[in-house]
């Protein structure tokens, strides 16, 4: 029988521990998809966060380093330094990037460091049981801020990509969403260029893919995925927002 | 080839790391330590290394995690306040068993403190320091020549136990001049092969991953168990002290660092005007020479000793630890920045110690 179809050589094969209609698995597999189409086999290091995404480890299949909680970009620049002949990507979601380790990340975009960084936003600390996150929208509820978002006592949403494309270190600063197929199909592409110029070295380059967090938001699978493109998007729209 | 140099305490060290092997360096500002990474940034790109110049002292331990981590010979260099910030960083090092090179050129304490020398950071550097069970290789190098040699074989000793590699010295000693004699270049390309490195080059079953995550139990405490039968083997093999006029001492001084220089002419005054001093001085402070001091404690001829830092008493907690309360243990030290004389220690022994 001819082989139709056959999962991506660069994701081990140890099952994933992500909750039901979660889509840290379609992310997962997008990356690992275009490792391979890439040839990154046997010249790769993953940086694994801290957060939902802490066993990133298990799953893919090069060699992986653990970052203490925010440090990833600091942790992938130095794996790259060590041997920048390694393709070296970094996986963070929105508490570790853009609240404890927005450091990291603006300096090691601002060094224009060569590496790929995939962001996932799902607006919500997912391991920690809920909490508000610096990209929870206002009105949406967390159990840190019960009747929701309110920017006169929690602040405000930040908006990575539009903050990092003002900086002249990144190469490709890009957002799209898992909330669809052929959304699927662009962050694919968007995340396979961002690597591209990783290889071709011409500086920092990130990916922030908006994200559903279903048991979290306390929303049904389809209902999580309605709400990333309605409000989500609205607040953080898609599409590249620098590439040089 | 070996040169001998006038050389500045700070960049004798870097030179010294560089020559040991040191191919990776990330820091940050701080007062007194900055001509290690002034020289870093200019002198590792000459031998083939990086540098980088980090946003904060906690991403410059994180780079120095993810270089180790790569199976680079990493090092960071700070001094105080800086050192605290790294602390969470060491810890998750030494979880992951990463071998590296860590500097603390100790300022005065608490808080933002002060510019000057100290040795109030004793406690932090050999106790833990960061969160979790483990412990540090810690040096306390008393001249720069001692810095030099303990910096050369510093990434030998690292890659050899896989644990960071701390040396504990002083504003004094960064900023002090001497003549040192430079060992030759260490040949980077004929180091052992780390086998557990997460170079990039490795996938499936052969996959090497780089974590201090044990999520089960029994795991976790293995791990713990395994590196203290590892701190075991090093206290046995790597334990290093000096003794000095000691076999007819009745007063033992003791001191690390710059103090132990001073509390040397301490010596030799008191021996001059007829008291028999010694000096038990310990180069390792983690694993602490604690058999030499029993040792010591335990001849007819020793009364007291004396110990004597640039805190409020730190190290003196472990001198008598180790000398079971066969002799009483007195303390005399400065701190603020200040720095006690050799005739301030003799004035203290002769008005204290022998009242």
């Amino acid at each position: 029988m001819a082989k139709v179809f056959e999962k991506t050589k660069m994701l081990t094969d140890a099952p994933f521990h992500y909750c039901p209609g979660c889509t840290h698995g379609i992310a997962h597999r997008l990356v690992a998809e275009v490792l391979e189409e890439i040839g990154a086999e046997g010249h790769c290091i993953g940086i694994a966060s801290v957060g939902c995404s802490v066993f990133a480890y298990n799953y893919f299949n090069c060699d992986m380093l653990q970052a203490s909680h925010g440090r990833a970009p600091a942790v992938a620049t130095g794996a790259k330094r060590a041997d920048p002949s390694n393709i070296v990507f970094a996986y963070q979601g929105d508490g570790d990037l853009a609240s404890i380790g927005m450091a990291e990340i603006v300096h090691a975009a601002t060094r224009g460091e060569k590496i790929t960084v995939i962001f996932i936003n799902n607006a919500i600390y997912g391991m920690t049981g809920g909490q508000m996150a610096p990209t929870t929208l206002e009105g949406q509820k967390a159990t840190t801020c019960i009747y929701g978002r309110n920017p006169e006592i929690n602040g405000n949403p930040v908006k990575m990509c539009e903050l990092l494309a003002t900086l002249t270190g990144p190469s490709f600063i890009a957002r799209e969403s898992l909330a669809d197929v052929k959304y699927i199909v662009a962050a694919k592409k968007a995340i396979k260029k961002a690597f591209e110029h990783q290889m071709k070295g011409d500086g920092f380059t990130m990916v922030e893919l908006l994200s559903s967090c279903p048991t979290n938001w306390h929303m049904t699978p389809e209902q999580a995925l309605e709400y990333v493109r309605g409000d989500m998007e609205k607040l953080y729209p898609l599409g590249v927002f620098k590439e040089v | 080839m070996s040169e001998k140099k006038l050389m500045k305490g700070n960049e004798a060290i870097a030179e010294a790391a560089i020559r040991g092997g040191c191919r990776f360096f990330a820091g940050y500002p701080i007062t007194p330590q900055n001509e290690i990474p002034e020289y870093m940034s200019w002198r590792l790109f000459e031998v083939g290394g990086q540098f980088v110049q980090s946003e904060s002292e906690v991403a410059a331990i994180n780079m120095v995690y993810g270089a180790a981590g790569a199976g680079a010979r990493a090092m960071t260099s700070s001094s105080s306040p800086g050192i605290s910030l790294k602390q969470e960083g060491i810890s998750y090092i030494a979880g992951a068993e990463l071998p590296c090179v860590i500097i603390n050129m100790v300022r005065g304490g608490p808080g933002l403190g002060g510019i000057q020398p100290a040795q109030s950071d004793y406690f932090q550097a050999t106790k833990g320091g960061g969160h979790g069970d483990y412990h540090m290789l810690v040096y306390g190098p008393s001249s720069v020549q001692e810095c030099v040699d303990i910096l050369y074989n510093a990434f030998d000793k690292a890659d050899e136990y896989r644990i960071p590699v701390m040396i504990l010295g002083d504003g004094m000693l960064g900023q002090i001049m001497e003549a040192v004699t430079l060992p030759e270049m260490k040949d980077v390309s004929k180091l052992p092969e780390k086998k557990w490195a997460a170079t990039g080059k490795n996938t499936g079953e052969n996959r090497r991953i780089i974590n201090s995550l044990y999520i089960e139990p029994d795991e976790l405490e293995s791990l713990n168990r395994k590196l203290f039968d590892r701190y075991a083997l090093i206290a046995e093999r790597e334990t290093k002290y000096e003794e000095y006029l000691c076999d007819d001492a009745e007063i033992v001084l003791t001191a690390y660092g710059t103090v132990a220089r001073i509390a040397k002419s301490a010596v030799n005054i008191l021996r001059e005007n007829g008291i028999k001093a010694g000096l038990l001085r310990p180069i390792t402070l983690y694993p602490f020479p604690s058999k030499a001091f029993l040792e010591v404690a335990n001849r007819p001829s020793v009364r007291r000793f004396v110990c004597s830092e640039l805190s409020m008493g730190q190290m003196i907690e472990d001198v008598k630890l180790a000398v079971e309360g066969k002799k009483p243990v007195d303390f005399y030290g400065r701190t603020g920045g200040n720095v006690m004389t050799p005739e301030d220690i003799v004035e203290f022994v002769r008005t204290e110690v022998l009242k």
